[in-house]
């Protein structure tokens, strides 16, 4: 699926503003960055509830669709602006991590699998 | 025939700046044309490395060297060195702070990782002297 359908279909609040719409080929929700590092894919989705400088650079290296931070977690401004900078999507969600990743598998996005 | 070399210097504990060295490094390799799937794989040894710089060295050097067929990087420190390098390779082990987790790292998959996604990797560390690690990804 793309972006723009998860999130018109997630109510998401786009954190970054405008953006260039790109498929979500895989999802993967983990708060443990190195286990991140480890089986991220590119375009893959990634639902975390940390909201800091090393997960844009995890995303960025990475190349990620978007990165969704559920229950409405505070997302720090000078984060936002890094994501931006990054050209990463950085999405806000008043869903928790559970409810997000039903979604996009009711969409048909599988898991990220192990590299 | 080597078509780049540069070092990045990286700074102890400043948690913020971490990762921005590889991303220079990844944009280099993008640059070159060099493929996704290798570009990916230098990325994610690179960044572990750059984060052990951060959070357990006191900051170091990344060596950074393309050449047509393989890419190096090379991470040297003068920090604390690892006592136990077959422990400090087994994930799940690490002995970071209380502060670096609840970033989310310090899940012990650091060198895992590093070595997992290098075509060659080697390490030599000593207590009080430092470390020394060599990754090299084939193109």
């Amino acid at each position: 699926m793309q972006v723009s359908e998860f999130i018109r279909l997630s109510g998401c609040r786009v954190l970054t503003g405008d953006y260039e719409d790109r498929t979500i080929a895989s999802g993967y929700t983990c708060d443990l960055l190195s286990h991140v590092m480890g089986k991220g894919q590119a375009d893959m989705a990634w639902i975390t509830v940390q909201a800091h400088m090393n997960v844009i650079a995890v995303a960025a290296l990475l190349d990620f669709a978007c990165v969704i931070i559920p229950e409405e977690l505070p997302v720090d401004e000078a984060i936002v602006k890094k994501a931006a900078q990054e050209d990463i999507i950085l999405l806000s969600s008043s869903m928790t991590a559970y409810e997000l990743v039903t979604l996009l598998a009711a969409n048909g996005v599988p898991t990220a699998r192990k590299n | 025939m080597t078509m780049i070399k540069e070092s990045f210097h990286v700074k102890q504990g400043d948690m913020t700046t971490a990762g921005d060295a590889s991303a220079r490094i990844k944009r280099q390799c993008k640059q070159l044309g060099i493929p996704a799937s290798v570009v990916r794989r230098v990325s994610v040894g690179t960044y572990e490395a750059e984060i052990n710089l951060v959070i357990h060295a006191n900051g170091g050097r990344i060596d950074f060297a393309v050449e047509p067929e393989k890419i190096t990087i090379r991470v040297v420190d003068d920090g604390p060195g690892i006592p136990d390098l077959e422990k400090a390779m087994t994930e799940g082990w690490s002995t970071a702070s209380n502060e670096v987790r609840n970033l989310g790292f310090g899940a012990g998959m650091g060198l895992p990782n590093m070595k997992r996604n290098a075509d060659a990797f080697d390490i030599k560390s000593e207590v009080g002297v430092g470390t020394d690690i060599t990754m090299v990804f084939n193109i």
